[in-house]
């Protein structure tokens, strides 16, 4: 039919025509351009906008940063240097970088830190990505230890002793479990503590003449910039994470209260500043001590901030109790499971899963406020950066130094927290 | 039936006549109660135990544990003085001007932030790539780096690009003022403030004396406020019975701003424009470069925060429910007010006062740029100048104590009543 | 030595002196082995990290005398950095043994903070300094100034009485840090700079343009700056105390790091004698032997070479002796005889 008609008429065509392009306004950058940037008078005024805002920053901090001087030994040469032109002076951060990373520890040491950041990623990653084996996860117990004894030395059998202690308190709750659960609690606390009091000094005194072993003594004063950051930071929400658990039960608990105390820990905890924490560590605490106890400064600013820290993880955790279906928790008692063993096997191990997204950021935060330890005199990089500024040297310097800072900090956090986002997204998948 | 007891009713009693000690250990009924009376012990003693060693050190050190220093004349002086101070001042008097410092900063810290966060937010997810880009980067950039450092960024910004007031001066200035009103200079931003000739004089309350111009003004917004809602009502109850809704947006308006207009005019309302005096602009509002630096390096830092909750909350409302609302008939704009946006803020809310609430706690940076709020006077400047640190401490968490429970105590209040009601 | 070395891990760690509170001072150092000294977080010429993390400036040279007197070793000594709001608390709770940041010696701070000043070691007094193109010739002519003011320290309180008394306003712009105050300064945030004059001429020294900035010649109070103890260890505040004026006595009586040795070997000048050790047996009076003081003077030097070596004329600082010189020289400094 169609073909008789196609003979009849002459101006019908025979062939298809080629495909054309499509029109220059529909592909390529410029269709993109037109759906992206300038599909109404509203978007056309923001990209315009953006492009300004663009513009202007890069006007204003390119030049600097690409007229930027990196081997000056003063910020006087680096003004003889630059003759009048702006420009960046990031001599300080040559001259200086070793410090605001370590502080003063000992430059022939440096390798502790790093070997020690290396293994506590070592030691994070059972934890982090399930797909390893949980073998891991015993050096993940020991890590503590090591990190301890790579950051400050001194002799090796001071940390051994210390974990001895723990492995005793395991040794004699596996003995006495046999025999009555309760007895086993007791003596899974108090065999530690009488390690510890008693026996650890006379051990690690023994084995230190018989074997002295052990990396050269560090003193804490001598640490400072990131190190100090990351120790305060990771030692803060490892130590956290235990008592924010017993703090988030003991919120759900039945006990009034014991609820009662947690609430209020909790929330006062969460209700006051933290620096106001720091400054009770640094000007308070020797009240609240017996007369004449003086503790080691990092060692109160890591307790306030692991007190801090647990009353958020608290929450976090709580959030994680909470988003459990109850279905769970009548399943253990089904089960006929007690309180602690449904908590272990069932409860935790799925709170915790849901949570760690939560517990990831809650360090992010942490380690963001670890800054705020120079307001009590520690030298974290911003106190670093305050005294490298007191260097007649550097007087008077100031952006090239936040810069760096501000840079490594968003280094570290950015990783973390992508890292939350990726978890979150594998996290949602499996609830859906 | 009747006759067997119920078994375990008969076990209970007869447990209960045989009362044995070690039922305190191994009852479960009884075991909650020997852990908390147990614990109720610890914790006194550890109480105890505290407060000895604290007034055992403060008898060493010579010290007795009094406020007394609240009443003895500070010495120094504050530069942000919102009710009237001088260095002859007391101590209580300083921590008061420290204290609504800090609820100033707080206040238009969560202000600024939740403005710059909800635009963030939603511009996030605009189809526009290169914005939706831009405000990415400015989301990243913020909440990766430490808040103290955006502060000092924020300070040093102004400190060291904005003119000098002497380049102000003379007949050729290097910089002029924005609308011949508006300086910005490296000691702060001056704008006009508004006075009146007529002063209805001060509200004698205690430590602080606001104006009655003020409040009078505050009066008559409010009861505007209030009146526009009782117009508002009427017209729904009008509308229920007729289906038609009268138009009422005129009457809203003059509702509320005829009043206030006139009271402006009755009280002899003008605009004090800052001008060169001296070594410094004098007169207007002085918008002081510690105050800004806080307030932009909060609201920018808290403002990225605020943008991912706001993202996520948009997010986390399924399409279906818009399509649902389209599928009723409403238009976009009904479906963003009625149906996603009253979803949206059940997921936002919560999370948007916590964010408050750490802006709050984060005005006590002050001290790193000189923002004499209530950290920096009571808890910085008179503890050092008295030593009374334990006493200065102590009032200070109080008082942050007392600001942070009574704003989580309203979000309590704001979310038992948009709670969903499950199971 | 493997035994100090746990001692020193368990303070790190732990209770630096659970029981120490038994002990005297000079026990705690000398068992310790090492002084704790606190000092500035960062302030050139008085007491700053350098860029291999040394301490070093003029208080940091005290400290570093008193170490080798005690323990016989300079180096012996670690410094705490304290800010203004922490020192005392430092001191108190036993954190560090002595203050050497420039403390201005108050009577509030001696007898209602309980501290001890045990001597001057830089009579320092409050100055202005303004940019030379603002035209001020006299802190007089501040009137509506902004001023910038490091927070905690007694200037705070000076400058108000100052201007209160001469019936000036001004626009207090409190900082944190000397380093922070400098920056506001330089890019014109404030008119004024004011704290101790030592401190401004130090910052002076460190600007690119030192030329274009004048120190006013009011000097509004009086700020003797030395070293602090606690309150209660009378032996540790004589041993801190006659530390210094043996620096101090060593410069009047020409004894430097340089002949030290020669003239430990015994002199004409019985005085001599009786500082360096020679005779009249005066260190082990308070605990020490009787080398302390040669010890002193040979790891720092007098304080004459002390105060040059630091803040001296010949350094970036370029302090006169001022008030700080010899009461021989029409100054302040006048050590009690030794003997």
């Amino acid at each position: 039919m169609s073909d008789t008609h196609a003979q009849t008429v002459a101006y019908v065509r025979s062939t298809m025509i080629e495909a054309a392009d499509p029109p220059s306004s529909q592909t390529g950058a410029i269709k993109w351009m037109r759906e992206n940037l300038f599909s109404g008078w509203l978007n056309t005024v923001l990209t315009l906008m953006s492009l300004l805002i663009i513009w202007m920053a890069l006007a204003a901090v390119g030049p600097w940063l690409l007229n930027s001087v990196w081997t000056a030994g003063s910020l006087a040469e680096c003004r003889a240097v630059l003759d009048g032109t702006s420009g960046a002076c990031f001599s300080v951060i040559t001259d200086r970088w070793h410090q605001l990373l370590f502080g003063f520890y000992p430059p022939e040491f440096y390798w502790r830190p790093v070997l020690a950041l290396i293994l506590l990623f070592v030691a994070l990653a059972p934890v982090l990505f399930t797909a390893l084996p949980r073998k891991l996860l015993i050096f993940t117990a020991l890590y503590p230890f090591v990190g301890y004894h790579l950051l400050w030395g001194g002799s090796v059998w001071f940390p051994v002793s210390a974990a001895l202690g723990f492995v005793a308190g395991f040794v004699a709750y596996k003995l006495l479990g046999k025999v009555n659960n309760l007895l086993a609690i007791f003596a899974a606390i108090l065999t530690p503590v009488l390690w510890w009091v008693f026996a650890a000094g006379a051990f690690d005194a023994a084995l230190s003449s018989v074997m002295p072993l052990g990396l050269e003594f560090v003193r804490s004063d001598r640490f400072g910039g990131f190190l100090i950051s990351l120790i305060i930071g990771v030692s803060g929400i490892s130590l956290s994470l235990p008592i924010g658990i017993l703090l988030a039960l003991g919120r759900q608990s039945d006990m009034i209260f014991l609820k009662t105390v947690c609430v209020v820990v909790i929330e006062f905890i969460r209700g006051v500043p933290l620096i106001t924490l720091l400054f009770t560590a640094s000007l308070l605490l020797n009240y609240f001590l017996p007369p004449g106890t003086a503790f080691d400064l990092i060692l109160r600013v890591i307790i306030m901030v692991t007190l801090f820290a647990s009353a958020y993880m608290a929450e976090v955790i709580r959030g994680g109790l909470a988003a459990l279906p109850k279905g769970q928790y009548e399943a253990a008692d089904a089960l006929g499971l007690d309180y602690w063993k449904a908590q272990r096997l069932i409860i935790m191990p799925q709170a915790l899963k849901i949570s760690i997204p939560g517990i990831v950021n809650t360090f992010i935060g942490l380690f963001k406020d670890t800054t705020l330890v120079v307001f009590i005199g520690l030298l974290d990089p911003i106190g670093l950066s305050n005294a490298i500024r007191a260097d007649t040297n550097w007087n008077g310097i100031y952006w090239e130094l936040f810069i760096f800072i501000g840079l490594l900090f968003f280094i570290f956090c950015f990783g973390m927290s992508r890292y939350s986002m990726y978890l979150e997204r594998k996290l949602k998948t499996d609830h859906r | 039936m009747a006759s067997t007891p119920d078994p375990r009713t008969a076990s209970s009693a007869h447990a209960k006549r045989t009362f044995h000690p070690s039922m305190l250990l191994y009852d479960q009924r009884y075991r909650s109660i020997t852990i908390q009376i147990f614990a109720l012990f610890v914790l006194m003693l550890s109480a105890a135990w505290l407060i000895d060693n604290v007034i055992n050190n403060l008898r060493l050190a010579g010290r007795t544990f009094s406020f007394g220093f609240l009443s003895q004349s500070a010495g120094y002086d504050i530069n942000q003085r919102p009710i009237e101070y001088t260095s002859q001042s007391s101590h209580g008097r300083a921590a008061l001007v420290g204290f609504i410092n800090t609820i100033i900063l707080a206040i238009l810290g969560c202000v600024l932030a939740t403005i710059v966060g909800v635009l963030a937010g939603v511009l996030r997810l605009s189809k526009n790539w290169i914005v939706s880009r831009l405000v990415t980067v400015y989301v990243e950039i913020f909440r990766n780096i430490p808040t103290l450092i955006w502060i000092l960024i924020f300070g040093a910004v102004m400190a060291e690009s904005m003119p000098a007031p002497s380049s102000f001066r003379g007949d050729d200035p290097a910089s002029s003022m924005l609308f011949d009103a508006i300086a910005i200079t490296n000691r702060g931003i001056y704008v006009p403030s508004i006075m009146f000739t007529t002063e209805l004089g001060a509200l004698p309350l205690g430590p602080v004396a606001p104006s009655l111009n003020w409040i009078l003004v505050l009066g008559v917004i409010i009861a505007g406020i209030f009146a526009n809602a009782a117009l508002i009502r009427h017209a729904t109850r009008v509308q229920n019975a007729t289906g038609v809704r009268p138009k009422t947006w005129w009457k809203s308006i003059l509702i509320l701003f005829l009043p206030v207009i006139v009271i402006f005019i009755a009280l002899g309302a003008h605009l004090e424009y800052p001008e060169l005096r001296g070594f410094n602009f004098a007169g207007g509002t002085h918008l002081r470069n510690s105050f800004l630096a806080m307030w932009l390096g909060l609201g920018f830092y808290t403002g990225a925060f605020i943008a991912e909750i706001v993202r996520g909350g948009i997010l986390a409302i399924s399409k279906g429910q818009s399509e649902a609302a389209f599928a009723l008939g409403l238009q976009p704009g009904k479906t963003m007010r009625l149906v996603i946006l009253p979803q949206a803020l059940r997921v936002i809310i919560p999370p948007l006062i916590s964010q408050y609430l750490n802006l709050t706690k984060n005005t006590s940076l002050g001290l790193a740029v000189g923002y004499m709020d209530l950290r920096s006077t009571l808890g910085g400047i008179t503890i050092n100048q008295t030593g009374r640190e334990l006493e200065g401490m102590l009032l200070l968490m109080g008082v942050y104590l007392a600001i942070s429970l009574t704003i989580s105590g309203l979000m309590n209040v704001y979310n038992s009543r948009v709670k969903l009601k499950e199971r | 030595m493997k035994k100090t070395v746990f001692v020193g891990a368990f303070a790190a760690t732990a209770l630096v002196s659970g029981l120490a509170h038994a002990q005297s001072t000079l026990e705690q150092v000398q068992s310790r082995g090492e002084l704790i000294c606190g000092s500035n977080t960062g302030q050139a010429g008085f007491g700053a990290p350098d860029a291999n993390g040394v301490w070093q400036g003029f208080d940091v040279g005290f400290c570093r005398a008193l170490a080798a007197a005690v323990l016989g070793d300079s180096n012996a000594v670690s410094f705490v950095p304290l800010t203004s709001q922490t020192r005392f608390s430092a001191l108190n709770s036993g954190e560090v043994d002595v203050l050497a940041r420039n403390t201005t010696w108050t009577f509030v701070r001696d007898v209602d903070l309980s501290m001890t000043f045990v001597g001057t070691n830089y009579y320092d007094g409050q100055g202005f300094m303004v940019t030379r193109d603002l035209g001020v010739s006299s802190a007089l002519e501040l009137d509506g100034a902004t001023v910038c003011i490091e927070t905690g320290t007694t200037t705070e309180l000076n400058l108000a009485d100052y201007f209160r008394v001469n019936g000036m306003s001004y626009e207090p712009v409190p900082v944190d840090t000397a380093a922070e105050a400098q920056q506001q300064y330089l890019a014109g945030a404030c008119d004024v700079y004011t704290t101790d004059v030592s401190a401004l001429a130090s910052s002076r020294a460190s600007f690119a343009e030192p030329g274009d900035h004048v120190i006013l010649p009011e000097v509004v109070s009086k700020e003797p700056l030395g070293p602090v103890v606690r309150h209660g260890d009378d032996q540790w505040a004589d041993i801190v105390q006659w530390t210094l004026f043996a620096l101090i006595a060593a410069e009047e009586l020409g004894v430097t790091s340089a002949n030290v040795e020669e003239l430990k070997a015994g002199s004409n000048n019985p005085e001599i004698n009786r500082l360096l050790g020679t005779e009249g047996g005066l260190g082990s009076m308070f605990g020490l032997d009787d080398d302390w003081a040669a010890r002193a003077i040979a790891a720092v030097g007098n304080y004459g070479e002390l105060f040059a070596s630091t803040i001296g004329d010949q350094t970036p600082i370029g302090l006169a002796r001022g008030l700080n010189a010899q009461w021989t020289q029409g100054g302040l400094l006048y050590a009690p005889p030794f003997r």
